[in-house]
Parts: structure tokens; C-alpha cells; sequence
């Protein structure tokens, strides 16, 4: 986890009695421009200024800096709002040269841009819809005339009269409705690229320039290709504009899992800064800020419990519907809700460091970010347009060449055709719009993907590594059973392995830490302690050499242990871990330690088996024991005895068999194991996941998520698969029949009209069949 | 039709040339701000150079309402970021090797080019 860079405190002057400055509680909307002439203020989140007297060395640095015409500090909010065209970065270093930290306060925050998003797409889908009107409403009684009376030649003087008014209108139809088309067109061309608009200004330009000159030169083409094509380029104009519009709604709904989770974040804090609460915009909580929550509220930061306890919703962000409870020391982090109780916490995390601004980011990315499959279709959109103009104008030649009569007019038709059937959009949007859904879906049920590949891996695993303790089990082990050999009580050996113990950070020594606290047994002084990886420790306490640890450890030592060694086999056949407990070289205990399954591991490993997928369980535990959990948790197949460095060669030995390896652990010690698989899985318990370390991450603890996070790859990536192939066919069957390849056979053409309507609604369709994957659900059984 | 035919096939390769052939000039991102504006189907500049082994900031102006004009990928940078409306945005590389790095829409309609060196 990052932390900032910058700590507040380094500058202290106290000055008792200063005043307060007179400032006003401004509430500035924070913007950054950092060039051009804007009037809007600047704003700058000062960190260090202690006192009030810092407010005046802090503004007049400012007001030093060439282009400030003004600096205005707001001493309780620690914000400055500077005015004038100064830059931003010159502005910081001047804070600093003085004497203080300085940030810019953030752009907005991810509420008000989403918010101005909406509006600005709102507006874009209105103007969409006008222009949509506007050309359907020439366009249509146009077609209807045509299609009833057929009569859309050009001979006599009245007609071409007619049809240049006609003309004229619709030539107002391209201004209002297509002039984006064009300007982006040409745009583009002057650019050297091309893309839809290109298109779409080529086809309907050439419908339009050739239906003026029939109405002005008749002479000039043959007496049947007399036609004039305004109805066409008018309803094509439309009908795209339609499919525009409807693709804006469309890929609204896209990205309303990321909206859901913006949605979380508090507005406001309330701060106590100098024994005074003030509520003020979660941008400016800085870090160390005390923080009150009272009941039903949300927390703003993430931070750390100082004062009261309650319960904390943290269903959000974990998909754990139970309360937490949370007491001092504990941490809350932002976005969840206050429950029962008011507390003061301290801030540790805030703005872009919360746990909930990494997870929105980390989404973000993730539904930006494009799997391994869309390269293709990345490719052949690189040169779609400009092979598209290509065909239209080798189709134009070869009807002109070799088509019937009147060859003109079924050449124009055939360019025009070809230009707007072809769609580019349909095959780009293909991956994209899946992916946001699909990644957006996932964080919804607590699955955070890192990025398009991992999604497309996971629904190719074959194979998925478990880590025993803490994946499959809860990772809080207890002591089960104390097995004595000599003469001494329970607890006297409990005191003696927990004060030899309380000095080893292992879970199992924590365990037995802990069960000799529950018994009120307090630990004493121990000396010479020494950890033998993988074997067990050994240290003096009161003058005896005490050793504890597995067999191995034992048998190395020459130390008898009789009978004691079916016993272990025993409890380790129950799914206990025992280890063995030896003073001054003489066996004296057995101490069992086991770690209980996670209720719902057995239905999860179930789920991920029905799928086809091979379950292996991996732990540093004895042969024995991994053997009875493995049996519990209904899983065939283990590695047992494997030490910490050794988890990685064990994906690799799966690779190497040819599985599409998974691996699930906690993310901390696992990490170059979770690297080397296909995809790893860090499972996290609460809100402290490791988001940096995996490819998908688990925000609640149970393994249901796997099952969920291979479902969702599964389905995401069968809907990208539709997508292209839906619209790789729909461009390979449809320009070749657009240029008339059906002609010689069955003797038709398609009207430009019909292809208009395929191209509007083609690239929605694919947004639409996205869109399906809203409806997945996630089965838990 | 010897002329027509004749126009198509200059038309043909003006197209190839046009579009894939030429290379236009690129824009130096050097002393003075240099704003990339997305406005009407295109980056411009779209072909930018761009110093090597040193952390640069791009700025972008989306000028452009369309929806597709909102995402920028980086993908061999792993950037993936979005442009807001009528509003400054900073992109941030990382010092860069020399080469060549493609930047574009999420459907690659709207395509730029970094040249580094």
C-alpha cells in the first residue's frame, strides 16, 4: 500500500493567542488548470501550517509567484485559493520554499466528474435524438412517396424542379443532422487517418452529389439511372444518428458498476481541527485528521479507531453481510457505514490511498484494459476503412466494366452501399464494452481483476492450486489437545511451550500463545531462542533446554519417543497438527493445534470441481494432517511438507504437465508463487487486501469467489466471442453482398437504405449483448 | 472507360498513399505546452516525439462528445485512462526506451502515434 509522500507536522510554530483570520468558510469548487488564461481559482491543500501567523507567510509566498494576482488562505480548512494564470507546479514549490507541504487539492471529486459526465453525455444523447428527427421526418415521407408511387426519375422540368427542392432540403438534412460526419471526416482525412465518419460522409455525399447532378445534368446519365438517392442519404443520416443515441444509453449502462461503487464514498468528513468540529469535503481530510462517525454515517478515510466502538457495515466492499465490530486500534476503511456506535478515529488513508479510491481505480483499468482476444479485431480496425474505400471504389469499376445498364447507377449504388454497411464500430466495440461489464460484474459480487488478460486466463484455468492455511481453512489455528508424557499438569507445560513460543511470529506458535492466555497462565523469560526452519524452534527457559517442533526435529536430537509417535498419527488423522514438546532432551508433550475449515470452503472446492477444474491443496503442514483437511474439504489431490520457497516450483510442476494453473493464497508470503501461476488469486480477508499482488482479487475471505471470478471470466469471454464473431461476419457477408456479389446469381442489389439500418443498429446490437452480461449471477450453492 | 477505369486506379492508390503511405510530420513535445485536442475523429497532433529515458506528462483536451473519443489506451505502457469533457488531463509516462508507441481509442478509430528518442 502506498502511503503519502509528504507528512503533515514538519513546520510547528505556536504562537498562543494568535487570532484566527477573518476568512469565510469559502467553498471554492477545487479546479486545476495548470495552463492557459482562467480566471477560476486554484486550489492548494497546505499540510504543516500549525498556527493562524502561518496563514500570512503562506499567502504572501504565493502572492510572490509571477501571474498570483491573489492568495486567500482559509486557515480552518487549510486550503488556499489562488487566483490569476499562474502554474500549479510553481505554486506548490513556492508553498514549500516557505516552509510547508502543499498539494493540489483534486481536480473534483469522482462524484462531480461522473455527475458532469452524465450531463454532457445527456446533452450529447438529446442533440443525437434531434438531429435523429430531423432527418427521419424528410427522409421517411420521402421513402414512403417513393416506395408507393415508385416515381423517383428525373425527366420532365417539373420533376427536376421538385427533386432540387427536394434536394436543397435534404442538403439541409446533411448541415443539421451529418455536418458532424463530415467535419470529423474531413478532419480525419486532413490527418491522415480515417475512421466511421469517413465513411459515412463518403457514402451519403456520393448518394447526394450524384442525385444533383441527375437533377441538373439528365442528360448526362442514361434514361433509367435517372434516380435520385435524397430519401436514402436523409433515412441513413437518421437512422445512424438513432444508432448512435441508443449506443449512448447502451454503454451507460455499461458502467453502472463503477458508478455503484463511486456511489460509496462519503461527501463530507467531519474533522476536529483545534477542538473544533468542521465538516469539510472529503478531498480535504488530510492524513492524521481526527474523524468523528456517529451512527448511520459513511466513513470518509480509512483510518484507525482512537475513541468509542460500534458496528461497521462493511458489506460493500467485502460482501460479508455481518457487522464488524470495531474498538480502538481497529481500522475502518472508507466507504463502509457506521452502524451502532459514534467513534473518532484517526485518518491514515485519504483521497487516492483509501482502499475503496485503489479498488474504483483498479476497476477503472481493469474495464479499460483489453484481453489477448481483441488483437485481432485491433488489427484488422487499424486498416478497415481505408480497404473499405478500396472495395467501394473496385466495386464502382467493375459494375461500370461489366455490369448491366444503366451501369452508372448501379455502380454509385454499390459504392454507396458498401461505404455505409461496413462498420468498424461493431468489431471495436466488440471487446471493450464485454469487458467493462464483465469486470464491473465481478467487483460487484467482491472479485477485483487486474486487467483484461488475467480475465481471459482465468476462463481457461484447468487447474487451481489452495493454499491450506488461511485459503481453506480460517488461518486462526487453536490448541485441541495437550497429550502429556510424564509427570507434569497441562499447564505447566502450556506455560512452558507459550513462553517458549511468545518470541516465534508463526501462526501455530500464536495459537498456543494464545490458549495459555485463555487459561490465565503467564508466560516467563526466555533466552538463546533459535527457529530451525521448517522443523520447529528451541530456546532455555529457567535454566531447561526446551524443544519444540515436528518428528524430524525429534529424531535428529535422538530423542525416545515411544509410543507417542502413533499418537501423533492419531490426532493428525483427525485433521490436527501435532508437534512434539522436549525438555532437556526427554519427550515430554504432544500439543495438537488445528485450524478449522471455512464453513463454506467445502460447497466452493464442490463448485470448482463440477467445473471441470483439477483441486490440489498445497501446505507446509506434515503428510498426515494435510491429508485428513484435504479429505474434510473433499480434495484429492495435495502437496504436504512444502516449504515456503518451494510453493512456486509446485505451480511450475502443474505447468508442466500442461494445466492453466490457478493459485489462491493470502497474497503475503505467497507472492512469487501467486506471480509464476497463469493466474493468482490473493484472497483477502476484510478491507486489508493486497490489491497490488494479485492478477484477481478476493475482497471476502470465502472461496466462493474463485468459482465466482472463473464464472465471470467464463461468461465475459463467451460474450466477447459473440461479440466478434457477430460482428466479423456481419462486416465479411455484408460488404460483399452491399457491392452486389448476389447480383449475377439472384439478380439483386441492396438498397442503401436497408444497409444504413444494418450499420445503425450493428454496433448496438454488440453493446446490447454486453449489456446480457449485466444479468450473470453469481450461483452459490 | 480506359479514363474511368484509369481515375479508379489512381484513386485506389492515392487512397493507400493517402492513408498508409505518408507519413506526416510529427509535433515536438518540447518547452511550450503542447496540448493534444480530441476533437472530431482525430488526436492532434496525432504523431508526437517524445525524449527518451526520461518521464514525460502528455496533456489532452477532449473537444470531442462522442463516447468512443473518452478512453485513451497506452497498451504498451498499460495506460488505460479517460479523457473528461472540455477539460485538461495530464497523462504521465514513465521514462521510455526508444521506439515507437501507438495511443488510441478504445476501437482504435482515434489513433496517435509517440515516437521516442
Amino acid at each position: 500500500m502506498s502511503t503519502m509522500k509528504t507528512e503533515s507536522g514538519s513546520v510547528s510554530c505556536h504562537e498562543d493567542g494568535a487570532e484566527m483570520p477573518p476568512h469565510d468558510h469559502h467553498t471554492h469548487k477545487a479546479h486545476h488548470h495548470s495552463s492557459g488564461n482562467n480566471p477560476s481559482p486554484q486550489e492548494l491543500i497546505i499540510e504543516g501550517a500549525g498556527c493562524a501567523s502561518c496563514v500570512g507567510k503562506i499567502e504572501s509566498a504565493l502572492k510572490a509567484v509571477p501571474g498570483v494576482e491573489n492568495a486567500e488562505m482559509n486557515f480552518a480548512q487549510r486550503t488556499v485559493s489562488v487566483t490569476g494564470n499562474a502554474d500549479a507546479a510553481d505554486l506548490v514549490k513556492a508553498v514549500e520554499k516557505a516552509g510547508y507541504n502543499a498539494k493540489l487539492a483534486a481536480a473534483e471529486s469522482e462524484d462531480d466528474a461522473l455527475a458532469e459526465k452524465e450531463k454532457a453525455d445527456q446533452a450529447y444523447y438529446k442533440r443525437l435524438m434531434k438531429e435523429t428527427w430531423i432527418a427521419l421526418s424528410l427522409g421517411g415521407p420521402l421513402m414512403a412517396y417513393a416506395l408507393i408511387t415508385g416515381e423517383v426519375n428525373v425527366n420532365t422540368t417539373t420533376e427536376r424542379i421538385a427533386w432540387l427542392i427536394v434536394g436543397i432540403l435534404t442538403f439541409g438534412v446533411l448541415y443539421f443532422s451529418g455536418k458532424h460526419f463530415f467535419v470529423g471526416a474531413w478532419k480525419s482525412f486532413l490527418n491522415h487517418s480515417a475512421n466511421m465518419d469517413t465513411l459515412i460522409a463518403l457514402g451519403t455525399g456520393t448518394a447526394w452529389l450524384y442525385s444533383m447532378v441527375v437533377v441538373f445534368f439528365p442528360e448526362s446519365v442514361p434514361e433509367q439511372a435517372r434516380h435520385v438517392y435524397f430519401e436514402a442519404t436523409a433515412i441513413i443520416i437518421g437512422l445512424i444518428d438513432l444508432g448512435l443515441a441508443l449506443e449512448l444509453k447502451a454503454r451507460g449502462r455499461t458502467s453502472e458498476a463503477i458508478k455503484r461503487l463511486i456511489g460509496l464514498q462519503a461527501k463530507t468528513a467531519r474533522v476536529i481541527r483545534d477542538e473544533k468540529e468542521l465538516d469539510i469535503a472529503i478531498e480535504q481530510v488530510l492524513m492524521d485528521d481526527v474523524v468523528r462517525v456517529r451512527p448511520g454515517e459513511k466513513i470518509p478515510v480509512d483510518g484507525e479507531v482512537t475513541e468509542g466502538h460500534t458496528a461497521i457495515d462493511e458489506s460493500m466492499l467485502t460482501g460479508e453481510p455481518m457487522p464488524v465490530e470495531k474498538a480502538v486500534g481497529d481500522t475502518v476503511a472508507a466507504g463502509t457505514i457506521n452502524k451502532t456506535g459514534s467513534i473518532l478515529f484517526k485518518a491514515t488513508r485519504v483521497g487516492k490511498d483509501t482502499a475503496l479510491a485503489q479498488i474504483i481505480n483498479m476497476v477503472k483499468r481493469a474495464q479499460n484494459s483489453k484481453p489477448p482476444i481483441g488483437r485481432l479485431a485491433d488489427v484488422i480496425s487499424a486498416y478497415f476503412v481505408p480497404v473499405v474505400m478500396i472495395i467501394a471504389v473496385t466495386s464502382a469499376l467493375v459494375w461500370l466494366n461489366f455490369g448491366p445498364d444503366p451501369a452508372v447507377a448501379f455502380a454509385i449504388v454499390s459504392a454507396t452501399t458498401v461505404l455505409i454497411i461496413a462498420c468498424p464500430c461493431a468489431l471495436g466495440l466488440a471487446t471493450p464494452m464485454s469487458v467493462m461489464v464483465g469486470v464491473g460484474k465481478a467487483a460487484e459480487a467482491g472479485v477485483l481483476i487486474r486487467n483484461g488478460e488475467a480475465l481471459q486466463t482465468a476462463s481457461k484455468i484447468s487447474a487451481m492450486i489452495l493454499d491450506k492455511t488461511g485459503t481453506i481453512t480460517l488461518g486462526a489455528p487453536k490448541v485441541t489437545d495437550i497429550l502429556v508424557a510424564g509427570e507434569q499438569d497441562d499447564n505447566t507445560i502450556l506455560k512452558l511451550a507459550a513462553t517458549l513460543e511468545s518470541g516465534s511470529e508463526h501462526p501455530l506458535a500464536l495459537a498456543i500463545v494464545e490458549s495459555a492466555q485463555e487459561r490465565g497462565i503467564e508466560t516467563g523469560k526466555v533466552s538463546n531462542f533459535n527457529a530451525i526452519a521448517g522443523h520447529g524452534v528451541q530456546a532455555e527457559v529457567d535454566g531447561k533446554t526446551l524443544l519444540f517442533g515436528n518428528e524430524k526435529l525429534m529424531r535428529e536430537r535422538n530423542i525416545e519417543l515411544g509410543d507417542f509417535v502413533e499418537k501423533a498419527q492419531g490426532l493428525a488423522a483427525e485433521a490436527k497438527t501435532p508437534m512434539y514438546f522436549a525438555v532437556d532432551n526427554k519427550l515430554s508433550a504432544i500439543i495438537a493445534v488445528a485450524d478449522p475449515i471455512k464453513e463454506d470452503s467445502i460447497a466452493a472446492i464442490k463448485r470448482l470441481q463440477h467445473n471441470g477444474i483439477r483441486v490440489v491443496m498445497l501446505t507446509g503442514d506434515n503428510r498426515a494432517t494435510a491429508k485428513a483437511v484435504a479429505e474434510k474439504a473433499g480434495i484429492k489431490e495435495f502437496f504436504a511438507e512444502v516449504l515456503p520457497e518451494d510453493k512456486s516450483k509446485k505451480v511450475q510442476e502443474l505447468q508442466m504437465e500442461g494445466e492453466v494453473v490457478g493459485m489462491t493464497g493470502d497474497g503475503i508470503n505467497d507472492a512469487p508463487a501467486l506471480a509464476i501461476a497463469n493466474v493468482g488469486f490473493a484472497i483477502g480477508t476484510g478491507t486489508d487486501v493486497a490489491i497490488e499482488s494479485a492478477d484477481i482479487t478476493l475482497m471476502r475471505g470465502s472461496l466462493h469467489g474463485l468459482a465466482d471470478a472463473i464464472a465471470v471470466s467464463k461468461a465475459t469471454l463467451r460474450n466477447i466471442k459473440q461479440n466478434l464473431f457477430g460482428a466479423f461476419i456481419y462486416n465479411v457477408a455484408g460488404v460483399p453482398v452491399a457491392a452486389g456479389i448476389l447480383y449475377p446469381l439472384l439478380g439483386v442489389l441492396m438498397n442503401p437504405v436497408i444497409a444504413g439500418a444494418a450499420m445503425a443498429f450493428s454496433s448496438l446490437t454488440v453493446v446490447t449483448n454486453a449489456n446480457r452480461l449485466r444479468l450473470f449471477k453469481a450461483q452459490e450453492h | 472507360m480506359l479514363i474511368i477505369n484509369s481515375v479508379g486506379v489512381v484513386v485506389i492508390a492515392l487512397i493507400i498513399w493517402w492513408f498508409w503511405l505518408y507519413k506526416p510530420k510529427e509535433a515536438e513535445l518540447g518547452e511550450n505546452d503542447l496540448v493534444i485536442t480530441v476533437e472530431n475523429g482525430t488526436y492532434s497532433p496525432s504523431r508526437i516525439k517524445v525524449p527518451a529515458g526520461e518521464p514525460v506528462e502528455l496533456k489532452f483536451i477532449r473537444k470531442d462528445e462522442s463516447p468512443c473519443s473518452e478512453t485513451l489506451l497506452i497498451p504498451e505502457l498499460q495506460i488505460s485512462d479517460t479523457l473528461p469533457l472540455n477539460k485538461l488531463k495530464s497523462i504521465q509516462l514513465p521514462a521510455l526506451k526508444s521506439g515507437e508507441y501507438a495511443f488510441h481509442c478504445q476501437m482504435q478509430m482515434y489513433r496517435g502515434q509517440l515516437t521516442v528518442n
